[in-house]
């Protein structure tokens, strides 16, 4: 098991040391920099000066040796400005270049500097990520338990009016993106104009002009079911259709194996024979696939914040890639690429865990 | 709650189990498909009643009715199942779920599969108990622990707190079993238990079942289409046919005064001993088992009977009458009081016994080792595999050499580097005198390929599923350059249908709409497209019923008399070994363990595990006796053999050879008179002294 | 002129659909008439499941297909003074020979809603069943020899497929679909690697077929080729002389991307097969004849895996669309006034809570498009499952 895990843990480092490499190669085109340099410099500067602002700004060694640099592995670089002061990767502005670290990079704990934000990239990913938690974590609390409940049922017994029905509404869920039920649910219960809400506020069953919040700007101070439930259904909906159906699959397949026609003909009555002889072995597999989920729920996050103006992870990420900002666009990709591992790890263990097929052999 | 399910006032002299005119069908989306038409038996208390006939006749289904177990599509259409006088058919389903567990009990085909892989035996065991007669769990547990002594499975501690996969096949059907028996039922369904076994764990299964059987009391409905099994264990039997009961009654009156055509049939197919594939070869049904919708009116068996006659077997449905004067034996026979049946099988041609050549193929000192990692998650230290050790021998030219081994033996391995698709670790394969040992098969030339050819195992897998059947067997001859032209080569594709004596029309077909046998007569037919000389047959017929194994047996016999094809017959069934081959090499965890010609290997001497072996295999003879030798264990795993002589964990004779030099030392080969050799410890005069395992009694 | 009622709507929407109802039926006439020759195709005609699946993907198939007769306007032209202008209203200048309402309302520069959602399907269409028969192509080639040979090349290619899965689609999407990427020319590069595969894939498909006769299978490998070659510099390259193959720097850059993203999905489908399937027996038998492995892997192997295979590739289309879709919501790689679902979406969520027609009409189609796929997956897997 030991052996397993430390095995494990090398592939997944080395997964995200070629992950990073990607990312940081891809946001450090020369394109890239190139507007980078306008952007910090002026937009009207020629190209030699370009070039000269790129090479006193580090930019000018090999991708590889900035990556190694950007990671801390290698030292930063320095150099000196036009005017004769010394500059260089570490060195504060002003600070004294003999007291300056010889590394400063990712493993140092220094994320660089948003272009966007003018604040430390650490700082701008912590805030998000904690938005974000809070999204995740209502999403997970919504989506897993209702996505497992309908699958079992649907799967205990299949073809029956239950499976068809829960199978139906599970097809059309996971045929929706987030993006086309962010938008249904805008306008079926947070439009004043169409919807449900022109009716129940002329009614007076509500005090606003709509049901629940079209954003969710004021979640980020101050989370209510009426600014929080949209954003969270959109990401789980999708979620709840896929895994159900995992679950189903799963269950069915349990359902028709040996083994339940064994404890079925001991006597074992239907509710016993799903809770305790089916549950376990239909759980296994849909396990695996809620933690594989997790780079398809990133996904949804990023669409959600952007869609409900939720200023989290998802957000962040878009504000950086649409304005060109590096080092922040690096940090959230590692922040992704590591949790989208870590559940990978967490999904194998897990799968070996429940599994005493496989654990004890 | 079992004492009220119990207490039904019943009478123990009437039958416990009771079908009468039971008819089952499935339904699809289109049409119905009756599955068994007019079913009627009856079991007494403390019978053992067997069911027997080929797959799809019905005998599963029956059983299935029984506990009211049809799954969706299956319904009782007519009939009543009454079990101590009350009716089955009826019952609602917690009255079923009272009856099920506790007072009828099932074991199925596959162990593994039967019990539940994410929990303990023990719960699993005591579960029975805990619902059905409201025992506390720890009383549950301790029976549980009594009741896996009680199927003399070792160390029950650690067996109820284990897990299925941590046991071994023949201890999981133990396990199963012993399920079974928590609630002490009062009728046990045993649906093929031992079909998925080796035939050594297989007899020590029916020796246990039989002995509990006794032991508690319990009714058996056993169900096999192993006509020896059923006699080894079951008081009275059914035979059944295409959904219907043919012939019922007496073990013993059926098997010597059978009075329907099909059991006639049937025993006439299987290779008993005395049969011989020259002078005395099987008669196979001809024709083929009817599909459910497709039966013919009348008579089922009509179609394929040889005392058919036209007009009155196929008019009206058939009633089973009794035979008078014998033990409740019925048949379902219009004619069978016309019939002589005392008569001599009329047409049974006498072929020529095919000459034995030159060597074609000859192994020395062949060893094949395979490393792999231990352990669940790929890392762990490399073991060896020794999956063949010291293999040596010849085979020449029309022979039928038969490797005989059970499960683990190393028999498939050998195939695979005979074949060249493995290579050998150390020794030398001659193949007409090519040194083929170290020779891949991408780098053998076509001839070579071409004249050393396999027939497969399963007919399901033999032929890919989305080609037709001319379009495989043209591939064949494609590859190994046959014919110039591709009408050529479609003519000698219709030729080698026409070989093994399947119409020309089925070069169209796609394999799925073939049979079983059909389709191991294509593969047949691949196999022979570039003129082999070495066949390896990997249990070509095991998979097939007994009817069509005679057929497909019979037609690999006559192709290889023909073309002094070196046919090498991979099997673990012994009846059709001694059926059919020349010489004999049986193996035993990768080491051949004796070796010789046919009369050789089964007369005494014996190595101690062909003796085992012999007295294993269940035969279908009333006037057989046989010398029941029962083997401790299980067949130990490859990954991990016994030190000393690879048999020793198991041997019988153990004790005959002095100084424990069995748990030491590999014995040697020994070569007794005529070439017949033993790889054992034990001395010559302690060989001589064995006596045969079978016998038949003088009439 | 009057604003049509909802029921005017509908009605005249059917009547514009005509060409779509008229191909629907003389489809499902003439398979359902001959269902029982057409293999599993026939077969998904008995699945109640699957036939309302494929009604809806052919319902959208023949939309792309008639495009051009149903739109009632041009789906660019933008009519002044009819910003926002809801579902039924007239124009307020209609030309005399030209439609005069605006079935689903006007968008926010007052354009015909309606006729765009129309073309989007095309737009669609166009792309997401050809990318995923790529990705295909490029799962399927190193699928097989990694399942089948298995060892160090499957540990390799493993390594590269899980290394893309753990890339959230959305931040590869970022990265790859960016204008400084086409100026570098990735996208070239990566094009001329991926459609690499489809000619490999073809090229062994026919040499391991007929190999046994050489002046048939240089023929057949001849004019595949040829064909291959000329669509490859055409396609990957933007330099096809003759001028029939050939796709923009932008679309190009969506194209590989989408391929790029759904490669390994199908690659570990295969994977997994070929595991599978490899211990039959009748793959032993070609073993046994001294089949080479390629012909063994596409001939033998990978026939016997078309079920499941089709099934993922319906589903897939329906997850390519929904990547699309997401890359016209982010406006990445399409031109601003594309009328495709995703970046109609993205206009249209600006308003959405005042207006939301302009979006709801992009989404419901795409939903019904995806849920069309998913439905006809399920009827395929259903009947695929009773041989």
């Amino acid at each position: 098991m030991l052996k397993f895990v430390i095995k494990r843990l090398f592939v997944m480092l080395l997964t995200a040391f070629a992950l990073t490499f990607i990312v940081f190669w891809l946001t450090n085109l020369p394109p890239n920099l190139e507007k980078l340099a306008k952007s910090e410099a002026g937009t009207r500067i020629s190209d030699a000066e370009v070039g000269t602002w790129l090479s006193e700004n580090g930019y000018d060694s090999s991708p590889l040796n900035r990556y190694g640099q950007w990671l801390g592995l290698l030292p930063g670089w320095t150099g000196t400005a036009q005017n004769g002061t010394p500059t260089g990767r570490c060195l504060e502005k002003d600070a004294d270049p003999a007291t300056a670290p010889r590394f400063c990079g990712l493993l140092q704990g220094d994320w660089g500097q948003s272009s966007v934000f003018k604040l430390p990239v650490s700082q701008v990913i912590g805030r998000s990520l904690s938005l974000t938690g809070w999204l995740m974590f209502a999403v997970m609390a919504v989506m897993v338990p209702t996505a497992l409940f309908l699958g079992v049922l649907s799967g205990m017994r299949e073809g029956s009016r239950t499976d068809r029905l829960l199978s139906a509404f599970s097809i059309a869920s996971t045929a929706t993106p987030e993006y086309v039920s962010g938008v249904v649910f805008i306008a079926l219960l947070a439009s004043p104009m169409s919807g449900l809400s022109p009716f129940l506020s002329g009614a007076g069953w509500i005090e606003g002009r709509t049901l629940f919040m079209g954003t969710a700007t004021s979640a980020m101070e101050d989370i209510n079911f009426w600014n929080f439930a949209l954003p969270v259904m959109t990401i789980a909906l999708y979620g709840i259709g896929y895994i159900a159906r995992m679950t189903r699959a799963s269950m069915t397949e349990v359902m028709t194996a040996q083994y339940i026609r064994t404890a079925r003909l001991k006597g074992v009555g239907f509710r016993q024979v799903v809770v305790r002889h089916a549950l376990r072995n239909a759980l296994i597999a849909p396990f695996t696939v809620i933690m594989l989920q997790f780079p398809w729920l990133l996904n949804g996050v990023v669409i959600v914040e952007t869609l409900y103006n939720y200023k989290g992870f998802g957000w962040t990420l878009v504000q950086a890639a649409g304005n060109n900002d590096i080092e922040l666009l690096l940090g959230c990709s590692v922040v992704a690429v590591v949790l989208v591992l870590i559940t990978q790890l967490i999904s194998d263990i897990g799968y070996v865990f429940l599994n005493p097929r496989i654990r004890l052999s | 709650m079992s004492d009220t399910a119990k207490d039904t006032g019943w009478d123990p002299s009437k039958p416990i189990l009771e079908i009468n005119n039971l008819s089952i069908s499935f339904f699809t989306r289109l049409r119905e498909i009756p599955a068994v038409m007019d079913f009627s038996c009856s079991v007494m208390a403390g019978e053992a009643m067997g069911l027997v006939g080929e797959s799809g006749c019905g005998k599963s289904t029956v059983a299935l009715a029984v506990m009211r177990e049809l799954g969706k599509n299956g319904k009782i259409t007519a009939g009543t199942i009454k079990f101590k006088g009350r009716d089955l058919t009826n019952m609602n389903q917690e009255e079923l779920r009272q009856i099920r567990g506790s007072e009828i009990a099932m074991i199925y085909q596959e162990p593994m599969a039967s019990l539940n892989p994410a929990m303990k035996i023990g719960a699993q065991l005591a579960e029975v108990p805990m619902i059905h007669s409201g025992m506390s769990k720890e009383d549950a547990w301790k029976l549980a622990r009594q009741i896996v002594a009680d199927v003399r499975l070792p160390d029950p501690d650690r067996i109820v707190n284990a897990y299925p996969h941590q046991l071994s096949g023949g201890q999981q059907q133990r396990i199963v079993i012993a399920m079974a028996l928590m609630a002490k039922p009062a009728l046990l369904i045993l649906d093929e238990p031992t079909t998925a076994l080796d035939v050594t764990v297989e007899a020590g299964i029916v020796d246990l079942v039989k002995d509990l059987g006794e032991k508690y009391g319990t009714s058996m409905l056993f169900i096999s289409h192993n006509l020896g099994l059923i006699m080894d264990v079951c008081d009275r039997l059914c035979v059944m046919y295409s959904g219907e009961a043919v012939e019922t009654g007496n073990v013993v009156q059926v098997f010597d005064k059978m009075r329907h055509p099909y059991t006639q049939a049937l025993f006439r197919s299987i290779p008993l001993p005395g049969a011989d594939k020259n002078s005395r070869p099987l008669i196979s049904i001809p024709g083929n088992f009817p599909l459910p919708h497709e039966r013919p009116q009348g008579c089922n068996f009509g179609p394929r009977c040889d005392y058919f006659q036209d007009g009155r077997c196929n008019g009206t449905d058939i009633p089973m009458s009794e035979v008078p004067g014998d033990d409740r034996h019925a048949s379902r026979c219009l004619r069978w009081t016309e019939i002589d049946w005392a008569a001599p099988i009329a047409k049974r041609e006498v072929k020529q016994k095919a000459e034995i050549g030159k060597v074609v193929l000859k192994m020395e000192d062949l060893k094949k080792y395979y490393s792999v990692s231990s352990g669940a998650f790929g890392g762990g230290a490399k073991k060896v595999v020794k999956a063949n050790e010291t293999l040596s021998f010849e085979a020449r030219e029309g022979e039928t050499l038969a490797i005989v081994g059970e499960s683990g033996c190393g028999k498939s391995t050998f195939a695979k580097v005979l074949m060249g698709l493995e290579t050998a670790t150390s020794g030398s394969i001659m193949l007409f005198d090519e040194n083929v040992q170290s020779t891949p098969i991408q780098k053998r030339n076509t001839d070579m390929v071409s004249s050393v050819q396999m027939v497969f195992q399963n007919p399901f897998d033999t032929l890919n599923p989305s080609m037709t059947v001319g379009r495989q067997i043209i591939r064949a001859l494609e590859i190994f350059k046959q014919g110039k032209s591709d009408e050529e080569r479609h003519n000698r594709m219709l030729e080698l249908l026409d070989l093994v004596k399947l119409p020309r029309a089925f070069a169209e077909r796609m394999p799925r709409q073939l049979s079983g046998g059909q389709k191991q007569r294509v593969g047949i037919a691949r196999a022979f497209a570039g003129g082999a000389k070495v066949v390896v047959a990997d249990e070509p017929v095991s998979a097939l019923d007994v009817s069509v194994q005679a057929a497909v047996t019979d037609l690999l016999m006559d192709i290889q008399r023909e073309n002094k094809t070196t046919l090498l017959f991979i099997s673990h069934d012994l009846s059709i070994v001694r059926y059919l081959s020349d010489r004999v090499m049986v193996m035993y965890l990768g080491h051949v363990v004796e070796m010789g010609t046919t009369d050789q290997v089964f007369q005494p001497p014996y190595h101690p595990y062909t003796e085992a072996l012999l007295s294993a295999v269940p035969i279908a003879d009333t006037k057989v006796i046989r010398k029941r030798i029962v083997l401790e264990g299980d067949i130990p795993s490859a990954m991990n053999p016994p030190p000393g002589c690879p048999f020793q964990t198991r041997c019988r004779w153990k004790s005959q050879v002095p100084g424990g030099l069995c748990d030491r030392e590999m014995p040697p080969m020994q070569t007794l008179e005529g070439g017949h050799q033993i790889k054992c410890h034990l001395s010559v005069e302690v060989l001589n002294s064995m006596e045969p395992v079978i016998k038949i009694a003088a009439e | 002129m009057e604003p049509l009622s909802w029921g005017q709507i509908l009605l005249a929407a059917l009547q514009q659909f005509l060409p779509v109802w008229v191909a629907l039926i003389v489809t499902f006439a003439l398979s359902i008439r001959y269902k029982r020759k057409l293999a599993l195709y026939g077969k998904l005609f008995d699945s109640p499941v699957g036939m309302i699946g494929f009604a809806i993907v052919m319902f959208w198939v023949f939309t792309a297909f008639f495009a051009d007769w149903i739109i009632t306007m041009d789906p660019l032209a933008q009519f002044s003074g009819s910003k926002n202008a809801v579902p039924g209203s007239a124009l307020t200048a209609p030309d005399p020979d030209a439609y005069t309402h605006f079935l689903l309302g006007a968008d926010h520069v007052a354009r015909d809603v309606f006729s765009r959602m129309v073309m989007g399907a095309r737009e669609v269409l166009k792309i997401a069943p050809a990318a995923t028969l790529f990705a295909f192509m490029v799962g399927i080639t190193l699928g097989l020899p990694a399942g089948y040979v298995g060892g160090k090349l499957d540990t390799v290619i493993s390594f590269i497929a899980n290394l893309v899965l753990a890339f959230p689609v959305i931040l590869l999407f970022y990265l790859l679909v960016t204008p400084e990427i086409i100026v570098i020319g990735i996208p070239t590069y990566m094009a001329a690697i991926l459609f690499l595969f489809p000619i490999f894939f073809i090229g062994i498909l026919i040499n391991s077929r007929y190999f046994t006769n050489p002046p048939q299978r240089n023929l057949y490998l001849g004019i595949a080729m040829a064909i291959c070659v000329w669509a490859y510099i055409g396609l990957a390259f933007n330099a096809d002389p003759l001028g029939v193959w050939g796709m923009s720097p932008n679309l190009l850059n969506v194209f590989v991307s989408v391929v790029f993203v759904n490669s390994p999905g199908v690659f570990r489908i295969v994977r997994g097969m070929v595991m599978d399937i490899k211990t039959r027996d009748y793959v032993a038998a070609g073993q046994t004849r001294g089949e080479g492995a390629w012909y063994i892997m596409l001939w033998e192997i990978l026939p016997n895996a078309r079920g499941p295979l089709i099934v993922d590739f319906c589903l897939r289309i329906g997850y390519t669309t929904i990547l699309l879709g997401t890359l016209g919501f982010f406006g990445l790689g399409v031109s601003p006034e594309s009328p495709d679902w995703g970046s109609t979406i993205n206009y249209g969520r600006k308003l959405l809570a005042m207006v939301p027609h302009p979006a709801l009409a992009p989404a419901l189609a795409l939903m019904s498009l995806v849920l069309g796929l998913n439905l006809l997956a399920d009827g395929l897997r259903e009947e695929s499952l009773k041989d």
